[in-house]
């Protein structure tokens, strides 16, 4: 089913959209993570545009947080003035972002820059969570109880000023940490039209220290919101969010997430995660060659 | 005055001994609906030749057909391995080039004009008149204009196409040209070419104007005008359809 995108300005099949939607949907049900580090170069493997994707992943990661933050929500597992911090620091991050966006764009390293920053963040995110959750299984396998890890924030954090409480974190930190936080992952979400909950997480568990339990509500509320401005943001700056093309990875993303959300009860939660670090050091890898193989095309145009 | 009399009847004279195109074009306009994946323009007409009749020597009498979209300002970048990686280098700047360009000929376009005559009329994708707006060397230029025409073509946006003008009885001729998905929108030039014994004898030029409707024609305007309305919608449907699921996933 051929359907044409009227920002995009091509033609692509609606199904093939959906299903990427509904694969992107699964993995985020299944591993709690918006999923945007995988549509976008998807999208873009696809020949989406990389402007386009990248401004209308944002509104597939909104959608497929909505739920989580509505269940987290009733269990009271969101920090309000945790998550209000890192949204203020998000949306500054994300206005930051975009003057960014654009002098990239404007000097042409914008889809090298993206590719770049990918490769790190996925590579490193990728083993750190690999390595975790092998040693895991092998102290399973072996009978030892996997010791809880003590929860204690950076020394970097502990010296930051003006401290205060968080309740529901368990915290007594300064504001500026997640301020800074939410600020990093703003310009995340509008160059790259990811959430950030990859980052976001352990983050808050290793640099924060916060509870564990209210720890991915906060970064979906953080990520709910984040993303929803910054489709704003594109949509006013880039022009580039394709609304079609948004709709039809929000069906699939959406049902894949309730999905997705239902297998992940009946799989042990460490081998999850290990399939998870697979996926993301595969995506690293994919993008890696192709930063590094001689192109197809080493020609490109843009309208100008 | 003799004289001036006679300069005067030259261009009549000139048109009764050359012929004349009667082009026409299947659709003077391209709507571009959600369905679109392309179209196929059809351009057919009539030659008509000096008081009607056929030239009565065996030289063959040649059709192409051109098919150029809006031209754009654009900006060529070529990539360069640096640091072990590929990363965009040096760039050209191109005033006009055509968005799309597709030429359909009875024959390959090599074997009926010169070079020359198909730099004047720009027949074929080496003598496309681009207008670089840079001092770089011919051979640096050259590159460019190469790697923008493979570009184009893998897109489908500029091709020549043999064979593809159908002739019959020396008098009807009938070309198809393909339109991909990928278009830019605005105001399409046909040119259509007769072409004998290594001469244009005679131009016609038809206008298409392919444009986004209804829905398509709504979104893109709405995207570039109503920019802050446009946004929230995106984001209220998202944040709507994300509700919906977790609803319907509780019922369920």
């Amino acid at each position: 089913m051929d359907l044409y995108l009227p920002i995009a300005n091509l033609s692509v099949n609606a199904l093939v959209i959906i299903l990427l939607g509904g694969f992107v949907g699964l993995l985020s049900g299944m591993f709690g993570v918006g999923g945007g580090f995988l549509t976008t170069p998807l999208l873009i493997i696809y020949g989406i545009p990389p402007t386009v994707a990248a401004a209308s992943a944002a509104s597939q990661v909104t959608g497929a947080s909505v739920s989580g933050v509505f269940a987290h929500l009733q269990r009271k597992g969101v920090d309000f003035k945790m998550g209000g911090l890192m949204v203020a620091g998000g949306f500054a991050g994300s206005i930051f972002g975009a003057w960014v966006f654009k002098a990239l764009q404007a000097s042409g390293q914008l889809d090298t820059v993206i590719a770049v920053v990918y490769v790190l963040m996925l590579g490193s995110i990728g083993s750190m969570m690999a390595r975790e959750a092998i040693q895991f299984i092998r102290a399973t396998r072996a009978g030892q109880a996997p010791r809880a890890a003590k929860r204690r924030h950076h020394p970097l954090v502990a010296s930051l000023p003006f401290r205060m409480r968080f309740y529901r974190s368990g915290l007594y930190i300064s504001p500026l940490a997640p301020l800074l936080l939410g600020f990093g992952v703003g310009i995340l979400t509008i160059l790259l039209g990811v959430g950030g909950g990859f980052i976001l997480v352990p983050a808050m568990i290793y640099l924060l220290g916060m509870a564990t339990q209210v720890v991915v509500g906060t970064s979906l509320f953080q990520t709910l919101f984040v993303t929803a401005w910054a489709t704003m943001v594109h949509a006013t700056t880039t022009k580039a969010v394709d609304i079609v093309l948004a709709a039809l990875l929000l069906v699939g993303s959406v049902t894949g997430a309730q999905l997705g959300a239902r297998f992940a009860t009946k799989v042990k939660p460490e081998y999850l995660r290990l399939a998870l670090a697979i996926l993301v050091l595969l995506v690293g890898l994919r993008i890696f060659i192709g930063l590094t193989w001689r192109p197809d095309e080493i020609f490109s145009v843009e309208l100008s | 005055m003799k004289k001036v009399a006679a300069l005067l009847l030259v261009p009549l004279l000139m048109g009764q001994a050359k012929p004349v195109l009667v082009p026409d074009v299947s659709r003077r306009q391209i709507d571009i609906a959600y369905s679109f994946t392309g179209a196929e323009l059809l351009l057919f007409g009539a030659i008509l030749y000096p008081g009607g009749r056929l030239p009565d020597d065996d030289k063959p009498t040649d059709i192409v057909v051109v098919v150029k979209g809006p031209t754009q300002s654009i900006l060529v970048r070529e990539k360069e391995r640096i640091a072990g990686i590929w990363v965009n280098a040096a760039r050209l700047r191109y005033r006009s080039a055509p968005s799309f360009y597709g030429l359909v000929s009875s024959r390959p376009i090599d074997d009926l004009v010169d070079q020359r005559t198909r730099a004047i009329y720009e027949l074929g994708l080496d003598s496309l008149q681009l207008s670089p707006a840079s001092s770089a060397p011919a051979e640096e230029q050259d590159r460019f204009a190469h790697g923008l025409s493979d570009l184009k073509a893998r897109g489908g946006l500029y091709y020549q196409k043999p064979g593809a003008v159908e002739i019959s009885k020396g008098v009807l001729y009938r070309a198809r040209v393909d339109i991909p998905a990928r278009v830019p929108v605005g105001r399409f030039t046909a040119e259509t070419f007769l072409i004998r014994d290594g001469h244009v004898l005679a131009v016609a030029t038809k206008e298409i104007d392919i444009r986004k409707s209804g829905f398509e024609r709504f979104v893109a305007r709405s995207a570039q005008r109503w920019s802050v309305a446009y946004g929230l919608v995106a984001v209220a449907l998202s944040i709507l359809l994300g509700w919906a699921a977790g609803f319907i996933a509780r019922r369920v």
